[in-house]
């Protein structure tokens, strides 16, 4: 199949049923407990700084270990696999002094997840397996300064992210991802200029895919990092034309909800929602069992919230076949149609007739 | 007519329309005031401007860089950067003004919201044109397109519509620009100017807004409104008025929104008739004598904007409704017992006249004062007039009660306020519980130094709705604490309000309200918030959510408190002292003070203490913001900042004249010297041989680097090892004394303008005189800075050597230490203060402190400490643990109960 024809797949697949999305990529790694060396592999054996801790990095030194999670989600239920490349950008690859790989590891994890999701749509012809290309938050913010004595003060410009992001994009569209996903958004700013990457890449190559939108929040209030409400958010996306918006990791799946519902209610697009499995626990850990997880998901799927549902830190291949089945009998939230009125945001949202 | 009550969008109330009000004082270009401290780098102040704009009611806010001699690209990032950081302002969108596209550009990278740039035009043709609005589209953003295309400006109604018509087909069916993201302005230009061609440029403006409103769906229109009057530069009331005019039919022709200054805009229905009349011919080109005419008359406004104009009584001639509304609004006393008595003439029954003209006049103030039009002291006015046309209804309600048994006026909700046991300061609380009464709660004030068992036998007594608590100083925190926890213990479940200037949500959050499980804990940042808190505590509807929203925040700050904390790196307070501050005391010679021992001021008179008030401190207990004296030409709060000077002035001459407040003041020195690092002995005589007694100090723990010192008090005096003479000083000044009668009769006269401005005024005499003070002591007393010629201002900024540092404030956060001082002086005695369990003075108009004289003593503040230094401190002091936990509990750098259970 080619990628518009997937494309067109996707687009008819959401139309009618709630597509599933993958776990968490990080909490399967850690499974495999690897060390210093496994990370580094062949190719990265004498290098000077420590790589352990570098997932993106292990679509070059490990491949069949990303191979086999993806297979997993896959195998569970999937519709829709994320590319290994949370990270993958020059910005956040430095920490590692690993920037000029870049680009490779966005085309090599596309290809990677593409083969992935071709092996098992050729399997189950009838759920043909779409790939998403992950864009990460970067670990700066371009709208809060990281110095509390100097609030003016900024580590990263809106430049040097659409540099990166751009980077990454043409990575990930190389490699055949078949939508863009940028995802964990907790400064809306740095999504933003993720944003005119993506459409400026898209321009540039004359090819359109997919755009999907995720941000995540960082505080009961509901707020984002960079102080933003939900609806602030969308109204901050909103020019992007994304095909579909929702939130990610952030709490558990019920403190998650209000924002999910406010999405459902606002947005010309899909809406998706992958949360944790549960806040974590003393440990750092996440222990909500699929049996507790799928439940509260459902109930998003009965009270036609979401178009698109996975998971995020903590769950692994049994969450997805759980919620693949529990989510499976209802049907995808209905897009409303948005009516013509100026909406504009601050940390609130602002709208006029 | 009194100009006070404003409003700034004609008729946007009455008819419901949304009128959107953009901010146009963060605007280098409109604001002269915005560009100097632009100029000046003073990026902090600027910031300010945009705060009180947000709090003023602006629903966007206009940025504008454009000056020729500013790096406008650089200026309009670190703004925006600044303004991203601070929550209040940010809340509201941006609008990216500049005619430059840089700096536009510079600017959209910068907000993570969807704001709106302004502006673009066809000015250098289509293909630039489309170019800039795909760029907006990608950044997210909506647009001001002006009706300028390659022939220029659009002036008459067919071009602006031509213009706008052939930008609209571009923009949607090019650039794929969604149409409600089109915000055209289509020009505002002057009219009256002579010029015969100018005289319809109003009337264009309107058509042009009503025709692209119909052709052109989902759009809006906007404009600078300032541009209309250019021709009445220096006339602000017919500016106004001119202002005023053109809104109210603009925006019935569609108009959505405006770069306006809200505070400069009169209420159209209160424009004078003649004057409105005049300006409508101008405005709608309704007669060819039009300019002329208004020329005639413009003269007699002017200079009246603003000002106070010679009374004009016509509104005397309106019914008896109005004229009530009038006075609530101007806060005019002279008719109201009058007034009031016709319309209980008129009414059925007394309650009626409190139920109708009064609580609608009411209402208005509360809309006007909601909504950022009104000011605090203007309220507090309007309360005055309130009360006194109660106060003349009260009997007759009375005696239908008895002859009738008919009910009395059923209130919002009752409400019990106190200043808690062991602190005086009031002034706060008075004016929450005026800004209460005039929204119809019934307040029951208790006063000052009020123990919690008082308070809760009150609220039971009356069956009370809320309880507030107020405070000054930090042992109140304390109390607070007390109080609620006695409500807890005794089952109350009415929410607790809190305000205070040591107060705050995070001490609210993390130390009140846990507390009280059974009611809500709310803190009240200030007067204006009072009223908004209160009714959605009461309200069947809204409580829930409020409540659920106060408990969401508080969890929120005790979070991000218990995060900040963890960051917080403390030093062992070993390491603090080896990192004092590094005074090199050989090449040192500590002066000697003229006397030792204490000197007395009995009586000092008024006349000498005033010209040293710092006027900046006395506008923001009335809740306005701003320096003085700048506060008085402020485009915003300039009138009501002059009414209430002018007020204050005659109220001061009175209490100098009558001599309503007596001055008395002690100071003393005492040989001294640092022992210990952080403690002060003194001595009874020059051979330093027998200790007087001992003053304790603290010590920063903050964890610094090498350049700068983790100071403490003790610094600043020689060590004893040094071997050098050195002194201490002390002073305790009050002027409250005497005001008591005068409070008492402002209050049966139901005036409590009065009565705060009394105290206001007592409470910046007491801190003038404590200044007076001390440049007496550099000069004369301790003569170290004997030829030191400053003027007020500089004395206000501290500019002089050495200072003065009061026990209970950051530089020593202890207030049990004013007792030593107090001791010391023998204060009580010498000047009539006393001092309360708390170590409150009593009056409150008083001031008390130490006097340091080396040239590298400052003020600091000690911050949060640790253990280590409390265990060392409480030795020092002869204290057990808990003792020294909480009289310092607002400086502790851990949780004492936490500590308790580990070791346990």
């Amino acid at each position: 199949m080619t990628r518009e024809a997937r494309i067109a797949a996707l687009k008819t697949a959401a139309q009618s049923r709630i597509l599933i999305l993958d776990g968490a990529m990080g909490t399967m790694i850690q499974r495999y407990k690897l060390d210093e060396e496994a990370y580094r592999g062949e190719r990265y054996k004498g290098w000077g700084q420590d790589l352990k801790g570098n997932n993106d990095l292990l679509s070059l030194t490990q491949p069949q270990i990303i191979r086999e999670i993806h297979d997993a989600f896959l195998e569970a239920g999937a519709d829709m696999i994320e590319t290994n490349t949370f990270n993958s950008t020059t910005i956040s690859q430095a920490d590692y002094g690993l920037e000029a790989i870049a680009f490779e590891l966005n085309l090599e994890a596309a290809r990677l997840a593409c083969a992935a999701a071709d092996a098992w749509s050729k399997k189950t012809p009838d759920k043909p397996r779409f790939v998403a290309g992950a864009v990460g938050p970067t670990n700066r913010t371009a709208s809060v300064s990281p110095d509390v004595n100097n609030p003016g003060f900024r580590n990263v410009t809106f430049d040097e992210l659409v540099e990166a992001y751009c980077e990454q994009t043409r990575g990930l569209i190389e490699g055949g991802a078949d939508t863009i996903l940028i995802e964990t958004i907790f400064d809306t700013l740095n999504a933003k200029a993720a944003g005119f990457a993506v459409r400026q890449v898209f321009e540039e190559l004359g090819t359109e895919l997919p755009l999907m939108i995720s941000g995540t929040i960082t505080d009961l209030s509901g707020r984002n990092l960079s102080g933003q409400t939900t609806e602030a958010f969308w109204y901050s996306m909103r020019h992007l034309k994304p095909f579909s918006i929702g939130m990610n990791c952030s709490f558990g799946a019920e403190q998650l909800r209000p924002a999910v519902s406010d999405l459902a209610q606002e947005a010309e697009a899909l809406v998706t929602a992958y949360p944790n499995a549960g806040l974590p626990n003393e440990l750092g850990e996440y222990d909500e069992t699929p049996e507790e997880f799928a439940p509260k998901l459902e109930e998003w799927a009965r009270d036609g919230l979401v178009n698109m549902v996975g998971g995020c830190c903590g769950t692994t291949p049994d969450h997805i076949r759980a919620l693949a089945q529990a989510v499976s009998k209802y049907p995808p939230r209905k897009i409303p149609e948005a009516e013509h009125k100026m909406r504009l945001s601050g940390l609130e949202p602002f709208m006029h007739e | 007519m009194n100009s006070g009550a404003k409003k700034a969008i004609p008729h946007m109330t009455k008819s419901g329309a949304t009128f959107i009000n953009i901010g146009e004082r963060t605007n280098v270009t409109g604001s002269a005031k915005f560009r100097k401290l632009i100029e000046a780098d003073d990026y902090t102040a600027a910031v300010e401007v945009a705060r009180e704009q947000v709090e003023n009611g602006a629903q966007i806010i206009d940025v504008n860089m454009d000056e020729g001699l500013l790096d406008s690209e650089a200026a309009m990032v670190t703004f925006l950067n600044l303004i991203a950081a601070e929550p209040d302002i940010a809340r509201v969108p941006v609008m990216i003004d500049s005619s430059k596209w840089s700096v536009i550009e510079a600017g959209l990278k910068c907000v993570q919201g969807k704001g709106i740039v302004n502006s673009i035009s066809m000015k250098e043709g289509e293909e630039q044109f489309l170019e800039h609005a795909r760029k907006v589209l990608s950044y997210g953003a909506a647009v001001v397109v002006m009706a300028f295309d390659e022939e220029g400006q659009a002036d008459t109604a067919e071009r602006k519509i031509a213009i706008c018509e052939r930008a609209y087909k571009i923009l949607t069916d090019e650039a794929g620009f969604p149409p409600e993201d089109i915000i055209f302005d289509p020009n505002i230009f002057a009219v009256a100017t002579g010029i015969e061609e100018h005289n319809n440029y109003g009337v264009d403006f309107i058509e042009a807004t009503q025709a692209i409103k119909e052709k052109l769906p989902h759009v809006h229109i906007s404009g600078g409104v300032s541009n209309l009057s250019f021709s009445f530069r220096g006339n602000n009331l017919v500016r106004e008025a001119m202002h005023s005019v053109f809104l109210y039919h603009a925006i019935k022709a569609g108009m959505d929104m405006g770069i306006v200054n809200a505070g400069q805009l009169a209420i159209y229905e209160d424009i004078e008739p003649e004057l409105r009349e005049r300006v409508e011919d101008v405005i709608l080109n309704r007669r060819e004598d039009g300019t002329d005419r208004l020329l005639e008359i413009a003269e007699r406004f002017k200079g009246q904007g603003g000002k106070k104009k010679v009374e004009d009584l016509s509104w005397r001639e309106a019914p008896v409704e109005e004229r009530i509304t009038h006075a609530l609004v101007s806060g005019t006393a002279t008719f109201i017992v009058e007034d009031t008595e016709e319309a209980r003439q008129k009414a059925e029954r007394p309650l009626h006249v409190i139920e109708g003209p009064l609580m609608d006049g009411m209402n208005v103030v509360g809309d006007l004062f909601g909504s950022g039009k009104m000011f605090l002291p203007q309220v507090v006015k309007s309360a005055r007039v309130m009360k006194q046309a109660v106060a003349h209804l009260m009997p007759f309600m009375d005696r239908e009660k008895e002859e009738l048994g008919l009910e009395g006026a059923r209130t919002a909700g009752k409400i019990v306020m106190a200043t808690v046991k062991g602190d005086v300061h009031d002034i706060g609380k008075n004016i929450v519980g005026v800004v209460l009464q005039c929204n119809n709660y019934e307040v029951i004030d208790l006063g000052v130094m009020v123990p919690a068992q008082k308070i809760l036998e009150t609220a039971r007594e009356i069956n009370a709705d809320i309880i507030g608590l107020s405070g000054l100083i930090t042992p109140s925190l304390d109390e607070m604490c007390h109080v609620a926890a006695e409500m807890e213990r005794e089952g109350f479940d009415i929410p607790l309000l809190i305000g205070g200037a040591t107060t705050s949500q995070l001490h609210t959050a993390v130390k009140i309200d846990p507390n009280y499980n059974k009611g809500q804990a709310v803190y009240v940042i200030d007067a204006s918030r009072a009223v908004g808190v209160a009714s959605n505590l009461l309200s069947e509807t809204a409580r829930e959510e409020f409540v659920a929203g106060v408990r969401q925040d508080y969890e929120r700050v005790a979070q991000a408190h218990a995060r900040g904390q963890r960051n917080k790196r403390r030093v062992a307070i070993g390491a603090a002292r080896r990192n004092k501050v590094g005074i090199d005391w050989s090449s040192y010679q500590p002066p000697k003070p003229a006397f030792t021992g204490t000197r007395s001021f009995r009586d000092v008179d008024l006349n000498e203490i005033r010209p040293f008030i710092d006027w900046t401190p006395f506008f923001s207990t009335w809740e306005m913001k701003g320096r003085y004296p700048r506060i008085l030409d402020d485009d915003k709060l300039g009138e009501a900042a002059r009414s209430l000077f002018e007020d204050a002035q005659v109220l001061l001459d009175r209490i100098t004249q009558e001599k309503w407040l007596t001055a008395n003041g002690v100071v003393g020195f005492w040989p001294a010297n640092a022992i210990g690092d952080d403690d002060i002995e003194l001595y009874k005589g020059e051979d330093r041989k027998e200790r007087l007694t001992v003053l304790h100090t603290l010590r920063q723990q903050i964890a610094r680097d090498s350049a700068r010192a983790n100071t403490a008090l003790a610094d600043f005096t020689a060590p004893k090892e040094t071997g050098l003479d050195d002194y201490i000083g002390a002073f305790a000044v009050t002027t409250g004394l005497g005001e008591e009668p005068h409070l008492r009769r402002f209050e049966e006269a139901h005036d409590d303008y009065s009565k705060i401005m009394l105290k206001a005024l007592a409470d910046r005499l007491a801190e003038a005189f404590a200044e007076m003070l001390h440049q007496k002591v550099r000069r004369e007393l301790w003569a170290y800075a004997s030829d030191e010629a400053l003027t007020p201002d500089d004395l206000i900024a501290e500019k002089y050597r050495g200072i003065r540092p009061a026990p209970g404030y950051p530089a020593q956060p202890d207030h049990t230490e004013k007792q030593t001082l107090f001791d010391l002086l023998d204060a009580e005695k010498e000047t009539g203060i006393k001092l309360t369990e708390s170590f409150a003075m009593w009056p409150a108009a008083a001031v008390s402190g130490l006097y340091f004289s080396h040239p590298e003593s400052h003020y600091f503040g000690v911050g949060k400490i640790e253990r280590d230094q409390i265990e060392d401190y409480a030795a020092r002091k002869g204290w057990d643990m808990d003792t020294c936990e909480k009289w310092l509990a607002p400086i502790l750098n851990y949780d004492p109960k936490k500590i308790g259970t580990q070791a346990a």
